[in-house]
């Protein structure tokens, strides 16, 4: 259910910020929506997403969890199906390796298992991709291995205000979603945050940051921030590149990518995790579907390097995609060498 | 009169335990300075636990923890440069820099890690444990966790595969009274780690972890049990992380007084140092001759960590599969 109100003003705060509020409203506006997760009530959250909320809601809806992902996992799964909508924080989402059965085994496929009865209205949430120098089992994207599967929603923000409208919707929705948040954007202030409760986006809407008509790049999360910067760079060299920001991976939003490539001719698509089978891939082949006759170039994707990631400074700066490797790849796809 | 342990060994034992209190107040320094990133888990408290066990373990043995690592590494004997290095993201760290802090691991010294994922050492360690039947080599794997990581699933499936297949294992549980923020009082419905083998019929006790020769003795019990074809056996060991969880924490969930108590009354190294000097008569010059030795060998790891050259570009993509497989 999408609402789009009239009046509203747009304030700045950080991710963190506007995350939390999210939540805050979402809690206080339906009783059946708590919290639970490692850390999340007493220590207000491993990376303080949930300041205050222990404060404002009690324990009995912002619950901390021993560390037992499997098992806390699936308990909100049966809380789903037992009427409630929790929101499960994952600490990161490396950790959700530890509970991937629940999610996909339980909650993404007992609707179509049950013929339609059950359904599982549940949102994990938390950081997901690299963060900074803690090595291979800590910096992780998988947004690819959850849009993967049907039956779940997968969302990726970049803004503070798509953050929080998007968050909302997730937990309005009655699916299970994926929220798949960025350590590194939590303290980045953005003043596009809607302080009507009522503002909830739509999931599966991309949104064009930046237009352009000589190239789309294509990223989500963190990866929105440097195709912003490679296409600031792009244009000192008469590039006009466009920007869209995925915001929800599944459903993709294909339509608005084909308007775009209709326009642009050219597609880099961006990512952090790994090239093989990645969200690039996903985009590759979608340009063949439906876009093969628009396209003026192979579609190139940018990229982390397809190694587990390492801990040493200089290796994990090669190991993630950077501007300059974006603004490469557009000058290829224009077929614009030095 | 017979004591428990020779002058030459305790001496021995408090310079590994003094080795891991100096490593890990310089590890500290370098994070401070930038050098080292990332998480990094400090050991300092908890020094007994790993010497005390490590002590009484033979060549053949295995070792395996979780991130809060250092103090195993050093206790198994790996060298210090080696592990400092890796800290600081260097080619000469055991990891050639590409493991970092969480993730190192010795071949030559039996440790197998270096985990960054809370209880996923356990069924690993149990898995060590069955190659150690399998191959019929009378060796035993030590499987290191926090009270934190006794809650994961993983545990007690871990405990009944190792049950019931007898396998030579004890789990080593370093209840240092916190996972995080949590006290166990918040994450572990009944305190006792050690009698949660129970059902299994896994023996396992108590262990005051701060103190050296407790530990040497419960582990003399422990693995002898597990060597001898009886199966697992679980240790409890109590202890204390002076320390915040990581280099990041606060630590606010628990008050000053709290640890101070414990840095007072019960520290490892000051503990044993006291019974040395008066009920081994060992002086203290020759504990102070240890001291400065010890302290060389971290200034050098040190020097060695900040000197030795970042990893070669071309390292990112090496060690991803081993050469020689049947693909292609
Ligand atoms: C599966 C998983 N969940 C969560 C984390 C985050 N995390 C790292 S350490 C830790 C606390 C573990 O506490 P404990 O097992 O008591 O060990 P200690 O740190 O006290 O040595 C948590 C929650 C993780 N690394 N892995
Ligand atoms: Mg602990």
């Amino acid at each position: 259910m999408i609402v789009e109100p009239k009046n509203q003003s747009f304030v700045s705060m950080t991710v963190r910020e506007a995350l939390r509020d999210g939540m805050a409203e979402e809690m206080q506006r339906d009783k059946t929506v708590f919290l639970m997760g490692e850390e999340v009530a007493e220590y207000n959250g491993a990376y303080k997403i949930s300041q205050g909320l222990l404060d404002m809601f009690g324990a009995k809806r912002v619950v901390d969890t021993p560390i037992t992902e499997h098992g806390f996992a699936g308990l909100g799964v049966g809380a789903a199906f037992g009427g409630l909508r929790p929101i499960v924080e994952f600490m990161t989402f490396n950790f959700s390796m530890q509970a991937i059965d629940q999610i996909i085994n339980s909650a993404a496929k007992t609707l179509y298992m049950s013929g339609g009865q059950m359904g599982c209205p549940i949102v994990f949430r938390g950081p997901n991709g690299a963060a900074s120098r803690v090595g291979a089992q800590h910096s992780h994207c998988y947004a690819s291995w959850y849009a993967h599967c049907p039956g779940l929603k997968v969302i990726s923000p970049y803004s503070a205000g798509d953050a929080k409208a998007l968050l909302k919707a997730a937990i309005r929705d009655p699916n299970p979603v994926i929220f798949l948040e960025n350590e590194l954007l939590y303290g980045h202030s953005f003043d596009d945050v809607s302080s009507d409760p009522e503002h909830v986006l739509p999931i599966g809407k991309a949104l064009i940051r930046r237009e352009g008509k000589d190239v789309t790049l294509v990223a989500f999360s963190l990866m929105v921030g440097k195709a912003l910067e490679a296409a600031e760079q792009l244009a000192e060299q008469g590039i006009d590149a466009e920007v869209i920001d995925l915001r929800t991976l599944r459903p993709l939003d294909i339509e608005t990518i084909v308007q775009s490539v209709k326009k642009t001719n050219r597609v880099v698509s961006i990512e952090e995790s790994w090239p093989f089978a990645g969200i690039g891939s996903e985009i590759a082949a979608i340009m063949m579907e439906h876009a093969f006759d628009y396209l003026d170039a192979p579609v190139v994707r940018v990229t982390g390097a397809d190694v587990p990631m390492p801990y040493a400074a200089n290796l994990e700066h090669l190991a993630l995609p950077q501007v300059d490797a974006i603004v490469e790849a557009a000058k290829a796809v224009c077929y614009r060498g030095d | 009169m017979a004591y428990p342990i020779s002058p030459e060994k305790a001496l021995e034992a408090y310079g590994d335990m003094f080795l891991i209190r100096r490593f890990e107040e310089r590890a500290a320094q370098l994070y401070g300075m930038g050098l080292i990133a990332g998480f990094c888990h400090l050991y300092i408290g908890q020094e007994a636990v790993v010497v005390g066990v490590q002590s009484i373990l033979k060549p053949q043995d295995s070792l395996i923890t979780a991130y809060r690592d250092h103090g195993h590494m050093l206790a198994a004997g790996m060298d210090p440069k080696g592990v400092m290095a890796e800290l600081t993201g260097r080619s000469g760290g055991y990891s050639r820099g590409k493991g970092g802090s969480m993730h190192m691991f010795s071949r030559e010294k039996n440790f197998f890690g270096g985990h960054g994922i809370v209880g996923a050492q356990v069924p690993i360690g149990t898995g060590l444990a069955f190659a150690h039947k399998y191959n019929e080599d009378e060796g035993v794997c030590i499987t290191s966790m926090g009270d934190g990581a006794a809650n994961q699933g993983q545990v007690y499936e871990s405990y009944n595969m190792a049950a019931l297949w007898k396998l030579p294992v004890v789990y080593v549980i370093e209840n240092n009274g916190y996972s995080m923020g949590t006290s166990i009082a918040r994450s572990a419905a009944g305190p006792n780690f050690f009698g949660r083998g129970q059902g299994w019929d896994i023996p396992g006790e108590k262990v005051d972890g701060m103190q050296l020769l407790k530990v040497q003795e419960a582990a003399k019990r422990a693995v002898e049990h597990a060597r001898s074809g009886k199966g697992p056996y679980i240790l409890e060991m109590d202890t204390y992380r002076y320390r915040g969880h990581s280099m990041s924490d606060p630590a606010k969930y628990r008050s000053k007084e709290e640890v101070e108590d414990v840095k007072q009354n019960r520290d490892p190294i000051d503990h044993f140092r006291a019974y040395m000097i008066t009920t081994l008569k060992v002086s203290e010059a020759q504990i102070k001759t240890i001291e400065d030795k010890v302290k060389a060998v971290v200034a050098e790891a040190v020097e060695f960590s900040k000197t030795s050259p970042e990893p070669d570009p071309s390292e990112l993509y090496t060690d991803i599969l081993k050469e020689g497989s049947a693909t292609l």
